[in-house]
């Protein structure tokens, strides 16, 4: 076993902070390793280090035994390192074709831009990663799957000899993910090394060979993928017993509380396209119910519908009996609807404000006397969340941008809860948050449930969805596709279901367990 | 093949940390007050330059300029904190006292063939309700028909020297006295009255900001504005009733002008149609020079008008010392370029003293889950 590619002791230091403690990190060639870690773990950063995007603060990474630091991504890409971004990094307003030779152009012998051969090398990629996309189409006119596939196609163009995957599923469907992993299979035959990084932590030790654990910006365990569990590496992941993650709870579920009735929504983006299609559901007080749905089958659609974000184009939506009509979402959360949506970066925190005044943005009508707020009255009922939601943070004055994922997550939850809602609805509330953060998350959740709180919540990781709500509703296509009480449901139930009904191939089955 | 190590953060890392949050947040601290260390080496500077720069009654006539571009700044600066720019307000200035000569003048109307003469407290009032029009105007074409602020203030920078031009015909308005006979005397007063001692135009000065301050630290609004402004998805998503406050910032700021463009109006007893012309550039400069972000959310009242006296003291400074026009032109674009740089640098080591800050913290402070 050769090692390609090597971090050597490698430290990063952002300010004062360790994002990266010695790390020593080998990528073998013709196997894929796996990175684990929670969010702030360090594997974005030890990537970006490999992939030329950042340098290390000290030690080197070695290519083929010697030392080179690739000085940008371009030399890294030169060098044969080629990454596949987290956040998609296409130019929506360009083709597929534009964007998969950007800044590598093929050129013909004038100079000028060959568009013949592009297309061709387009649709020949595109003919591997079975996907078969117009060359010629704008990027924004795919739907989210599609563009990560247009992401990984980019990465496979430049005939990597080691391919860095920074969450590439994150919108696949189930047979787009094991066409994925048919064609790394390919690569690494052909003594390709790959980096696999994702939440789905089942899918990535499904794929990998070598397994790596970081923690707290160290590397706390490397093995065998064989020799190991998913448990095991969670437990290095967190520190602690995965057990604990989902614990049991004894819901008490009471009247209706929210009522929608063939609901129908628009997409945003492309208004001939319905993101939500007849949806009709009941949700109870006290209870949490989940909705699985990949990226793009309109969950966040049918959330912002009920928050009044998105006016539907039919259908009603009923609180407590009564019929919410066309208001808005400042109505909406006068009378208890409360949305944290999923992008918590764009659509959750105003990043110059702090802690305590995201908190109160909200509910800031409940501490208005006269013409001014009472600060503090303000002050009081923000320090209650921040312990009820445990924020890590040095007080209400700190800035968001000096929290960690989970805890930016947990004020944007603390938000939403200082309006006093009877509906909370979680937009993915578990996205880039990590492990320990998560079960703190849906802790709070269970405990709001359990004095009466109602919570609709969105998730693509079928672990979740298997444990944490009291009824799991299916969403594909913007259609609801089946119901069950927890336990019902086995997760390879749960994987065809939200393809839309597509069974999942028998290989990928087996390998899922 | 499973190998099992545990990190632990030592006793030295924690106090490196905390010392790099310390240094860091004295550096902060400085960058905090750059403005306000600018405003006084212009002082020092000019004071060892000419005698006649550090008297009461130089002060208080640098003052007396400061005000006017002080309170459209004012306005600008909730433009500004909205993340929009507001390029009518020169025009406003000069619509406004282009109004009130009208009015004071004699406003004839046409059907009636008679000629009103409003009493002064009404033309003042008319006038800053014309400058909220124009500003309601941006508003509505901002908040709903989506046009760009840059582009719909510039429309109305023109729309509104247009309406001034053909309102007074291009002539100026010479004698805005009134007459006692007609009982509308007393327009002087905004520009040259001295009320306890101090001009007008001072005390209207500290007035708005102190009700612009109060607006922004103490009013939902103001928290509804930084928030609109820091991130404005965020905002509506949180029930921020986002439209109305990006058409408020607008209306606000059409007011402000006005009253510059009264003040103007009053001290020179005359009113003419290209008044107020560039205006609205110093007062981006003094919001700029103030800490502001031009993106949105961030900016205060006091940087504000530090920024304002920078700008005035600078330029006045300059004329008294015999500078140039010219020099003291290029060195306004040089000033203004510089503040912007340091805000970018002051930025910078924000978020590396934040970083560090809630480092040190996550390590003397365990976890605790």
């Amino acid at each position: 076993m050769t090692a390609v590619l090597r971090a050597r002791e490698v430290t990063k230091v952002y300010g004062g902070t360790h994002a990266l403690k010695g790390v020593d990190f080998d990528v073998a060639a013709g196997r894929v390793t796996a990175l684990f870690g929670e969010n702030g773990a360090g594997k974005s950063t030890l990537m970006k280090i490999l992939a030329g995007i950042e340098r290390p603060t000290t030690g080197q990474v070695e290519l083929d035994g010697e030392v080179t630091q690739p000085r940008s991504a371009r030399d890294a890409a030169d060098h044969g390192i080629s990454i596949i971004h987290q956040e998609l990094s296409l130019c929506p307003n360009l083709s597929v074709q534009d964007n998969l030779f950007l800044a590598r152009e093929i050129r013909g012998r004038t100079g000028a831009v060959d568009r013949a051969a592009q297309r061709a090398a387009t649709t020949a990629v595109m003919r591997r990663l079975e996907e078969p996309i117009d060359p010629d189409r704008l990027v924004a006119d795919l739907r989210l799957g599609q563009q990560q596939i247009v992401e990984i196609a980019r990465a496979l163009l430049q005939n990597a000899r080691v391919l860095i995957m920074d969450e590439p599923t994150s919108a696949l469907t189930a047979p787009e993910v094991a066409v994925l992993f048919r064609l790394i299979r390919e690569l690494t035959a052909a003594g390709v090394a790959v980096v696999y990084i994702s939440h789905h932590l089942d899918e990535a030790l499904e794929i990998a060979d070598d397994v790596v654990v970081l923690r707290d910006g160290a590397l706390v365990a490397t093995a065998k993928a064989r020799d190991v569990e998913l448990s095991w590496i969670v437990s290095h992941m967190v520190g602690r017993d995965p057990d604990a993650l989902f614990p049991d709870r004894e819901p008490e579920i009471g009247e209706p509380v929210l009522a929608l009735d063939g609901l129908v929504v628009a997409d945003p983006q492309n208004p001939h396209r319905l993101a939500v299609d007849q949806l009709s559901l009941t949700l109870h007080e006290g209870e949490i119910l989940g909705i699985y749905g990949l990226m793009g089958s309109g969950r966040t659609e049918l959330l912002e519908a009920v928050a009044g974000r998105i006016t539907p184009v039919a259908g009603t939506i009923e609180l407590g009996g009564e019929p919410l009509g066309t208001t808005g979402i400042r109505d909406r959360i006068a009378r208890g609807i409360a949305l944290v949506p999923e992008d918590r970066q764009r659509d959750g925190l105003v990043q110059t404000m702090s802690v305590g005044q995201n908190i109160s943005l909200a509910g800031l009508a409940r501490f208005v006397r006269g013409l001014f707020v009472n600060r503090d009255t303000e002050r009081a009922a923000v320090s209650k969340i921040i312990s009820d939601v445990t924020v890590k943070t040095s007080g209400a004055a700190a800035a968001i941008g000096s929290l960690s994922g989970g805890n930016q997550q947990k004020v944007v939850i603390g938000k939403a809860l200082l309006t006093q809602p009877r509906v909370l609805l979680l937009d993915e509330p578990s996205r880039g948050v990590d492990v320990g953060a998560k079960a703190d998350i849906f802790a709070l959740v269970a405990a709001q449930a359990r004095r009466g709180l109602s919570v609709i919540f969105t998730t693509s990781e079928a672990e979740e969805a298997l444990h944490i709500p009291d009824r799991l509703l299916v969403l594909a296509r913007g259609r609801l596709v089946g119901e069950f009480r927890r336990g019902q449901i086995t997760r390879e139930d749960l994987m065809s279901l939200s393809d839309g009904g597509t069974a999942v191939p028998t290989e990928a089955r087996e390998r899922a367990r | 093949m499973t190998t099992t190590t545990a990190p632990a953060p030592s006793e030295h890392d924690t106090t490196e940390l905390a010392a790099t949050a310390r240094r860091l947040s004295i550096l902060n601290g400085l960058f905090e007050l750059r403005a306000f260390i600018a405003l006084a080496v212009l002082i020092v500077v000019f004071s060892l330059l000419s005698d006649s720069f550090l008297t009461v009654t130089n002060v208080i006539t640098m003052t007396k300029h400061v005000a006017i571009n002080a309170v459209i700044a004012l306005g600008m600066l909730l433009v500004i904190l909205k993340g929009g720019i507001d390029l009518s307000v020169g025009s406003i200035v000069g619509l406004s006292g282009v109004v009130a000569g009208e009015l004071l003048q004699g406003m004839s109307i046409g059907v009636l063939d008679v000629v009103a003469y409003p009493p002064v407290w009404a033309v003042i009032v008319l006038c800053i309700a014309v400058g909220m029009l124009v500003g309601l105007v941006n508003g509505i074409l901002v908040t709903r028909f989506r046009v760009a602020p840059f582009i719909a203030t510039l429309g109305m920078l023109y729309v509104a020297r247009g309406l001034a031009l053909l309102i007074s015909n291009g002539a100026t308005y010479p004698n805005l006295g009134g007459s006692p006979a007609l009982g509308n005397t007393g327009f002087g007063f905004l520009g040259s009255g001295r009320p306890l001692g101090l001009p007008t135009s001072i005390w209207l000065m500290a007035i708005l900001a102190a009700a612009v301050a109060l607006l922004l630290v103490k009013s939902p609004f103001g928290r509804w504005l930084y928030a609109t402004g820091g991130n404005e998805r965020a905002a509506d998503l949180s029930g921020v009733p986002v439209n109305r406050v990006k058409t408020i910032v607008y209306v606000v700021s059409g007011a402000c002008a006005a009253i510059a463009g009264l003040i103007i109006a009053s001290e020179l007893t005359s009113a003419a149609p290209q008044a107020g012309e560039t205006y609205e550039l110093n007062a981006i400069a003094a919001v700029v020079i103030g800490g502001a972000a031009l993106s949105g959310g961030r900016g205060t009242v006091r940087g504000t008008l530090v920024g304002a006296f920078v700008i005035g003291f600078l330029a006045d400074g300059l004329v008294i010392v015999g500078v140039s026009t010219f020099w003291q032109i290029l060195i306004k674009g040089a000033v203004i370029v510089l503040a912007v740089m340091l805000d970018q640098g002051q930025q910078r080591f924000q978020r590396r003293q934040g970083a560090a800050a809630s480092a040190a913290a996550a390590v003397t402070k365990p976890a605790s889950h």
